[in-house]
């Protein structure tokens, strides 16, 4: 399935990079207030994953923002899943449509960011033109350069940081299991539980990717793409360890939440004490619009865990480009990227380096309130990368084999 | 829409037009679906040039049956299919028999009309909220009688079996036979023949069955096969209430056509198509289940058995059809508690405070898919208000009889699954740079409201003293004039119910929304479906009770209209 994938995107892609590669976009060349001149009147198309009420109420309020400022107004196109935006820009390239596209720009990382930069269906490289891609901060932060080990080569503008943490309920849980191999003896001793996302979701085969760092007799491998031959060495310990997880996980590894907000819901309800996020303030956030009970607190492992940057991209055929640049760059600014940090906004961590902003800029940031349930920026420690998107499109593949009756 | 509009007016001119009105119409509406079954036929054989499917081939085929969990996807979709439709109808049969000489009985009609227009999406988010380990039930229940301090760990939504699942879709199906049987029972004279049996000695409920069942069920024939064939082929419902590992065939396809990886759409429209094959076998297979009661049933009514007064059939089926009505109530009412809650933990049966806070934050983002819910339920209702008329003008003008034929075809969208055809559809609008505009939604909307809007108007019409246009006609009016000026006021009430039918389905529809859209046009059921999956249920509960206010609010209105237009026109003053 994998290699036909890469197969047939792969014919898809080569006349056209073939054809692509000498004209460049104008856009991408001509000076900033000329792009904004472009995108006034211009409405963009986000697709964005909406499942999560505090990112849309985020892109709600960049929409009123923008439209204000710069005349642009954002559609979000809520989607269950990013695959579906991917889909969508493939299967009009197909059709031929090379312009007057439906996505605008689409949140994207991993496996699908892989997908299309591979078949040459991204518009770029742009990011370099933004003004504010100046901030970010590309050497404490290489994930916002290096998405799960592909290059993104200025194809996508980071929005913001995620790390993996885990949320447990203090007033249930004292000694919250700290390695992978504690936590299922944890889960033996604490039936029904735990439980992870469905792994066909992000967050679920980021539940799996964290346990395989450990777990993994040699984690460098997953720093390359997965093959036959490395795949089943490496993960081999992380099945093992997932079929002895497996029957004392909530619903004995049966039923699984269909995302991370219906997986926090279950938290809320008490049916299970102990959950991952990739949001290191989402605890304290659900705690302050009472989704979580305050006695919820975070801790990471003592290994460390995975974090990744979360990415803007645009389509090679997106029909508003102008709209959509003026957009992504609006995300990169020190304001949007301090009210999203605001743990009473989303909680999510800036990907600009505070040290290289105007003083008045990162006043933004010194303002904002640590939430109770929140680690110190030492206490995530620096997080560890995401292996090559391979080795999620393996992971989901061979978990959907090994679970389904 | 354009279309339909010319034909008005062109027909205006000359009525040579009207005449073309049905097939124009058929053409219309039964095109898109031919072509969308063509276009998803051969992807499911390995054609579809576009993206590299360039020879004829099983593959797609062999991908679907090795595909994690296929056998237990397709046996799930059958049970549950079978289950809904079989648990509906015998309650729907069983509620006639032992309660139609009851006082309950005259007034379901009017509590089911507008449950029924209540989208299937908003009661299955209701119907989650209740059943759920943390949900309503539960909590009213703990700890006091459960003992439980914390939600049980029972699956008792999305199960494996698809138990909540079924229940989920009889909360609509109920409804939707029960009023179907009823407008049955007006045509089959059923108290004479009630009379007749009650005279040779038979009890109320065997007497009913032997006497007026058999005359009833032609009648409801189509519609039992509709919600067959919507229960082995739902997709929102299913994805609110279903199992995921794995689904029932009709969301394992949807999610295939979905996924980045378009070598997928190969195994989709297979399996698609294959869920095209199981609903035809599944009503050919309850066809021979007919003949096969027809004839045990035979010898049952020959045996000549009274029966009994039937106490204890009439308060079980009073009971079941009360707790359909009492759960898709208590749905809809814990989707509103939900909207207007603080912090609300397990077990408490009530949030610890009551607060506008969800609806302020979401009245922005709210405003949107309201409006385009509007916009889509109103024009494809009235582009199917105006074929439906002009069709039955015709019939009535030139004096076209349709046949059981017509009855059919009719039926052809509601009978064949949405995503049998909608992809093909899609490719369709894609190719002619069409999709993702709201006149395509329109259109694909179009399909399902027209059957229902034409259904609900027919027998009203149909029914019309010919009086009346007869007197016109003697008047000097010309056929026009009659048409405009005697036969629609005197159809208002008519055609306001058929248009609050029209829209209820159109605000309830997913797929036809998801594939024609291309996600860029969300209305009020695809917001509510998207957020389903985990979203906070505060923001859930108020998308879908907003989602589920809409069509009420409408049929509302078209009850309420016609006493306040007629007010001052005895004649049509509604008895």
């Amino acid at each position: 399935m994998l290699d036909r994938r890469f197969l047939l995107l792969a014919t898809l892609a080569a006349p056209a990079a073939a054809r692509a590669q000498p004209e460049r976009h104008p856009l991408l060349s001509a000076p900033w207030p000329e792009v904004v001149a472009a995108a006034r009147g211009q409405t963009v198309f986000w697709n964005a994953w909406g499942g999560d009420d505090r990112t849309n109420g985020f892109i709600a309020w960049a929409n009123d923002r923008v439209s204000e400022r710069f005349g642009v107004r954002i559609r979000h196109v809520r989607l269950r899943d990013t695959a579906e935006a991917v889909a969508r820009v493939v299967a009009e390239k197909a059709a031929g449509r090379i312009d007057g596209g439906s996505v605008d720009l689409v949140w994207i990382n991993g496996p699908n960011f892989l997908a299309m930069k591979d078949a040459g269906l991204l518009f770029g490289p742009f990011v370099g033109r933004l003004p504010n891609a100046r901030y970010i901060d590309t050497e404490g932060k290489p994930a916002t350069v290096t998405d799960f080990t592909v290059p993104v080569e200025g194809l996508a503008a980071p929005w913001r940081m995620a790390q993996i943490v885990y949320v447990y309920d203090s007033a249930t849980v004292k000694d919250p299991p700290r390695s992978i191999p504690a936590m299922l003896a944890w889960a033996r001793a604490n039936p029904g539980r735990l439980t992870h996302p469905t792994v066909r979701n992000f967050l679920g085969a980021t539940f799996l990717k964290q346990a395989l760092y450990e777990l993994a007799p040699d984690p460098e491998v997953l720093a390359t793409a997965a093959t036959d031959t490395t795949f089943r060495p490496a993960t081999a310990p992380l099945w093992d360890w997932y079929e002895a997880i497996r029957p004392h996980l909530w619903r004995r590894g049966q039923q699984f939440p269909e995302n991370g907000p219906a997986q926090r819901a279950l938290m809320n309800d008490g049916e299970i004490d102990l959950m991952i996020s990739f949001n290191p303030s989402e605890a304290s956030t659900a705690i302050a619009n009472g989704q979580l009970p305050p006695s919820v607190r975070t801790y990471v492992l003592e290994r460390g865990t995975i974090g990744n940057a979360s990415f803007v991209a645009i389509p090679f055929n997106a029909a508003h480009k102008a709209g959509a640049m003026v957009v992504a760059d609006f995300l990169l600014s020190p304001e949007a990227q301090a009210h999203g940090q605001d743990p009473r906004v989303m909680g999510t961590f800036t990907v600009l380096a505070l040290h290289r902003l105007p003083p008045e800029e990162r006043a933004r940031f010194e303002r904002l309130p640590r939430g109770v349930a929140t680690l110190t920026d030492a206490e995530l420690g620096r997080p560890l990368p995401e292996p090559h998107p391979s080795w999620m499109t393996r992971i989901v593949a061979e978990w959907e084999r090994r679970v389904t009756p | 829409m354009g279309t339909a509009g010319h034909a008005l007016s062109g027909a205006a001119r000359s009525g040579a037009l009207l005449r073309a009105a049905p097939a124009l119409t058929s053409v219309l509406f039964l095109g898109p679906i031919g072509a969308g079954l063509a276009g998803t036929a051969l992807p499911a054989f390995g054609w579809l040039p576009a993206i590299g499917g360039e020879a004829l081939s099983l593959a797609p085929w062999r991908a679907l049956l090795d595909a994690p969990g296929f056998a237990a996807s397709l046996r799930v979709t059958l049970t549950t299919g079978f289950a809904a439709t079989l648990l509906s109808l015998g309650l729907v049969v069983l509620f006639c028999a032992a309660c139609h000489d009851r006082a309950l009985f005259r007034r379901a009609q009017a509590v089911l009309a507008p449950m029924l227009a209540t989208p299937h999406a908003a009661l299955a988010i209701g119907f989650a909220f209740l059943a759920a380990p943390s949900g309503m039930l539960a909590r009213l229940l703990s700890p006091w009688a459960t003992g439980w301090t914390r939600p049980p760990d029972l699956a008792t939504v999305n199960d494996a079996a698809g138990i909540s699942l079924v229940a989920g879709l009889l909360l609509k199906e109920v409804p939707y036979l029960l009023l179907v049987t009823l407008a049955a029972l007006n045509q089959v004279r059923a108290p004479a023949l009630m009379r007749a049996a009650r005279t040779l000695g038979y009890g109320p409920v065997t007497g009913w069955l032997k006497a007026v069942f058999p005359v009833v069920y032609p009648q409801i024939r189509l519609p039992v096969y509709a919600v067959l064939a919507f229960s082995l082929s739902v997709v929102d419902v299913a994805i609110v209430l279903g199992p995921g590992t794995p689904p029932p065939l009709a969301v394992l396809a949807v999610r295939w056509f979905l996924d980045r990886d378009l070598a997928l759409w190969f195994p989709a429209s297979a399996a698609a198509l294959l869920l095209a094959a199981i609903v035809a076998a599944s009503i050919a297979a309850w066809h021979v289940g007919e003949r096969l009661a027809a004839r045990l049933g035979r010898r049952w009514i020959a045996s000549g058995r009274r029966g009994g007064g039937g106490g204890a059939a009439a308060s079980l089926a009073a009971g079941a059809i009360s707790l359909v009505v009492a759960l898709s109530l208590a749905s809809l009412a814990v989707l509103a508690l939900w909207s207007f809650a603080g912090p609300w933990r397990f077990p408490d049966a009530m949030p610890r405070a009551f607060t506008t806070t969800t609806w302020d934050a979401h009245a922005g983002a709210l405003a949107a898919p309201f409006r385009a819910t509007v916009a889509i339920g109103a024009l494809s209702t009235l582009a199917a208000l105006a074929l439906a008329l002009l069709c039955l003008e015709a019939e009535a003008r030139f004096g076209l009889t349709p046949g059981a034929r017509a009855l059919w075809l009719l039926y052809t969208p509601l009978l064949l699954p949405q995503v049998a055809f909608l992809f093909g559809l899609q490719v369709m609008l894609v190719r002619g740079g069409l999709d993702g505009t709201l006149a395509a939604v329109i259109w694909a909307h179009l399909m399902f409201v027209l059957p229902y809007v034409f259904l609900t108007l027919a027998d009203p019409w149909r029914a019309m003293d010919p009086r009346l246009a007869r007197n016109a006609a003697a008047l000097g009016a010309g056929p026009w004039r009659t048409f405009l000026a005697v036969k629609l006021p005197v159809m208002l009430r008519p055609i306001l119910v058929a248009a609050a039918v029209g829209f209820a389905v159109s605000a309830g529809q997913y797929l036809p929304t998801l594939f024609a859209g291309a996600g860029r046009v969300a209305t009020l059921t695809t917001e509510a479906v998207t957020l389903s999956g985990g979203s906070d249920r505060r923001v859930v509960g108020a998308y879908a009770l907003v989602q589920a206010l809409l069509p009420l609010a409408v049929y509302a209105a078209a009850i309420a209209a016609p006493p306040i237009i007629w007010r001052n026109r005895r004649g049509l003053a509604v008895a």
